[in-house]
């Protein structure tokens, strides 16, 4: 079961990676307008260029 | 921008030319950006985000727009000299209706940054719930020994950091319900919690085979959700709510030594020279300095007929002034004007208001004793049955995580949630968190007159009475006025096809009416008195001739949208509807007769209205009292429950509980509908919960509850509850 020393850890690191991903999107405001953000990605404006 | 064009003169001192560039670097720091806030309530779609994006982006000055498509609001940043009306005329042009909002009234930084810090605290207790149940698979799975053990303490490593971090509202809640020596929702909560925890460690460190983090997380995880929900719910009624206020941006002009000067209303002082332009409204209570006009009182008393006013007459804040410019000198200005003064009848019916408890709190009564008893029994009951303090703290552990209410917390702010999702895409705002609730109870409606269901624009109504050529010098003489009656009866002549007459001399005399020259006669068009003509109880414009009989022209205030579809929904689902009014007898009836309203009230005064509100009230009845004008605030805040449309005074939209946002009455009766059936589902989802303790409580209380069903408990009722709010269609 030696293994569990590295799993462990590994596992909560990934997962605290993951919490630290979330705290960056709230913190960068995208969960402000959900409702356009879903549109807007539809919206073929930029395909072709970035936005300038 | 000026500071680009302003280029520092060549120089050979290379510190001189770094002055003049600091200065104008600071200035352009100063004038760099003005945020912009508009309200553009047609946006619904994407095509519509890029159209109104880049026509705002195109326009000069401005440097990034940006659509909210949630909030339909747009925030444009722009150059200093930028003014929103330009924004909005670039808005109407393609299309979408906007309207400038109050930046300082929009306190949207604060309302989020709770809803945020709630979202960040929900996604710390998911991340620990989930690492900690898959370490506690491992254990139900069957490790065992050491193995056991160490997946404990990192279970406990997890679970302590994010108890204390992400459980805080309920110990805030709790504590300060115990410190008002009642109990709330949270006290079993945060016991419940706290009693896992210190089991779990205790057991953990003696290598027991249960512990309860998986459940202490869970739990915070599921009532963490209810919160947010709730919270969300909230937050998007108080934006739009105060969205409404910001829409008026108060100002007003002060003369002061003789020139005219646009300033804030919060500005203004007692004994201040305010310019009142017609078609505006009073900021202030004072007294009329110069100037003759009709004042529109209906917002404040309901009457629809314009009162003549004149040097010397006192006016009261909310007051619009009609025909000619008016000068008043204030003499009582912001919390004094009689608008504020309101307040204390207000006052006087809140604490009424207070009364109501809601399911919510009603089912916290009884359950949460009830959970403490029963899990303090079943300690002593173990405890003098086994002798054995850690199997009897085990078991009431057990008993309170089974009983904890996380399907009770999710009960209502679910079905909430939903039902205030529908009812705000149906244009109603719900403000007060029990109002839906409330409304579900409603048997009685009673209904203000001008401005609720009617829409407080004038209609001619005998238009038919009249000879031709009476009607033709009607339409040249109203043509030269912008009074609502002329302005009403230009519109319905004109749709006739009549074509006016020809009229010498036509001169608007303010406060009077219009008069002129027509084959050398003269006429005249207005106030009873002015051309010699009776006093009438309907609101009536007056042609004369000169060397003939005066003419009524009468007017009927215009029904609302919508407004016989709600009342008549409501007298058809049983309900009783009263009419009452401030306005004058002869027309309450007969609005009363054109709807089918048997019960109405007239010259009312706004005691009189709360008053009847308060005995309705006395006889058992419960009131949805609908209203929008300053004489209704009382009796808005007295009834059980209160709508009032989107175009109502500040202070009644204050007073009330729900906010018509459109200009339709129709969604009223359909609300009542939406409320009795989410009240009815709130129950319902109380029942499942307390089935699903019956069924759950006396296993636990024989011991026989482990962590493993505890979790599978919790989650399934959890679920199933959330899936029943769902349902509301």
């Amino acid at each position: 079961m030696s293994v569990l020393t590295y799993l462990i850890p590994i596992s909560l690191i990934l997962g605290g990676a993951g919490l630290l991903f979330f705290v960056y999107t709230v913190k960068s405001d995208q969960y402000d307008d959900p409702e356009g953000n879903a549109r807007r990605i539809l919206n073929g404006d930029y395909d072709d260029h970035p936005k300038p | 921008m000026t500071t680009a064009l302003r280029r520092p003169p060549a120089s050979a001192c290379p510190a001189c030319l770094a002055a003049p560039a600091a200065e104008a670097l600071a200035e352009q720091e100063e004038l760099k950006e003005a945020k912009i806030a508009l309200s553009v309530p047609s946006v619904h779609c994407g095509a519509c985000i890029s159209a109104v994006e880049s026509a705002l982006a195109e326009h000069p000055g401005v440097h990034s727009a940006r659509v909210n498509l949630t909030l339909r609001r747009a925030s444009v940043e722009a150059d200093h000299d930028v003014m929103p009306q330009e924004l909005i005329g670039v808005l109407n042009r393609i299309g979408y209706e906007a309207h400038e909002l109050d930046a300082g009234t929009l306190s949207a930084t604060a309302t989020d940054k709770a809803g945020r810090e709630l979202l960040m605290r929900l996604a710390v207790a998911g991340f620990a719930s989930m690492n900690v149940m898959l370490l506690s698979v491992a254990v139900w799975s069957g490790a065992v020994d050491a193995t056991r053990d160490l997946f404990h303490w990192i279970s406990a490593a997890i679970a302590l950091p994010t108890i204390v971090f992400s459980g805080q509202p309920f110990f805030r809640n709790a504590w300060s319900a115990l410190k008002n020596k009642r109990l709330n929702m949270d006290v079993p909560i945060v016991l419940a919690i706290a009693l896992a925890v210190v089991t779990s460690l205790w057991e953990t460190s003696l290598s027991g085979e249960h512990a309860y983090f998986d459940a202490a997380l869970t739990l915070t995880f599921f009532l963490l959700a209810g919160r947010y929900l709730d919270h969300r719910t909230r937050a998007i009624a108080r934006s739009a709510a105060e969205e409404l206020a910001a829409l008026e941006v108060p100002r007003a002009f002060l003369l002061r030594d003789g020139e005219e000067k646009q300033v804030p209303v919060s500005e203004l002082a007692v004994g201040d020279l305010i310019m009142v332009r017609p078609g505006g409204r009073m900021p202030v209570d004072g007294e009329i300095v110069e100037g003759t006009s009709e004042i529109d009182r209906s917002l404040l008393t309901g009457e629809t007929v314009p009162v003549f006013a004149e040097a010397g007459q006192k006016v009261s804040a909310g007051e619009v002034n009609l025909t000619g410019p008016l000068t008043i000198r204030a003499s009582a200005v912001g919390k004094d004007t009689s608008l504020h003064r309101m307040a204390d009848l207000v006052a006087i019916a809140e604490s009424g208001r207070s009364r109501y408890t809601s399911l919510a709190d009603k089912a916290a009564k009884l359950y949460a004793p009830g959970v403490h008893i029963l899990s303090a029994l079943s300690f002593v009951g173990w405890y003098l049955y086994s002798w054995d303090m850690r199997t009897a703290l085990n078991i009431a552990a057990a008993v309170l995580i089974i009983t904890c209410p996380c399907a009770l917390g999710l009960a209502v702010p679910a079905v909430t949630t939903a039902a205030s999702g529908r009812l705000f895409r149906r244009g109603m705002l719900i403000k007060h968190s029990t109002a839906l609730e409330r409304l579900a109870q409603v048997d009685m409606v009673v209904f203000d007159k001008t401005g609720t269901l009617t829409a407080g624009t004038p209609e001619l109504t005998n238009m038919g009475d009249h000879a031709t050529r009476d009607l033709e010098i009607a339409l040249a003489l109203a043509q030269g006025s912008a009074h609502p009656l002329s302005v009403s009866l230009t519109n319905a002549v004109q749709a006739a096809g009549v074509k006016p007459a020809r009229i010498e001399g036509l001169t608007e005399v303010p406060g009077y009416g219009t008069e002129g020259t027509w084959q050398g006669r003269r006429v005249r068009l207005g106030r009873g008195a002015w051309v010699g003509a009776p006093a009438r109880a309907q609101t009536t414009a007056w042609l004369s001739v000169e060397g003939e009989e005066p003419q009524p022209f009468s007017f009927a205030d215009r029904l609302r949208d919508g407004a016989e579809e709600a009342v008549k929904a409501l007298l058809d689902s049983g309900k009783d509807v009263i009419l009452m009014s401030g306005d004058a007898t002869g027309a309450v009836e007969e609005l009363a007769d054109r709807l089918g309203i048997r019960q109405w009230v007239a010259e009312a005064l706004p005691a009189d209205k709360a008053a009847r509100v308060a005995a309705l009230r006395e006889q058992g009845k419960s009131v949805l009292m609908v209203g929008d004008g300053l004489n209704d605030t009382a009796a808005l805040t007295e009834a059980h429950v209160s709508i009032s449309p989107a175009s109502a005074l500040d202070a009644a939209r204050v007073a009330s509980d729900i906010v018509l946002l459109g200009g339709d009455l129709s969604p009223i009766a359909d609300a009542v509908t939406t409320a009795r059936s989410a009240t009815r589902r709130i129950r319902e989802n109380f029942r499942i919960a307390t089935i699903y303790n019956v069924i759950a409580v006396p296993i636990a209380v024989i011991g026989l509850a482990t962590p493993l069903v505890a979790a599978l408990a919790m989650s399934a009722s959890s679920i199933t509850v959330s899936l029943n709010a769902l349902r509301l269609r």
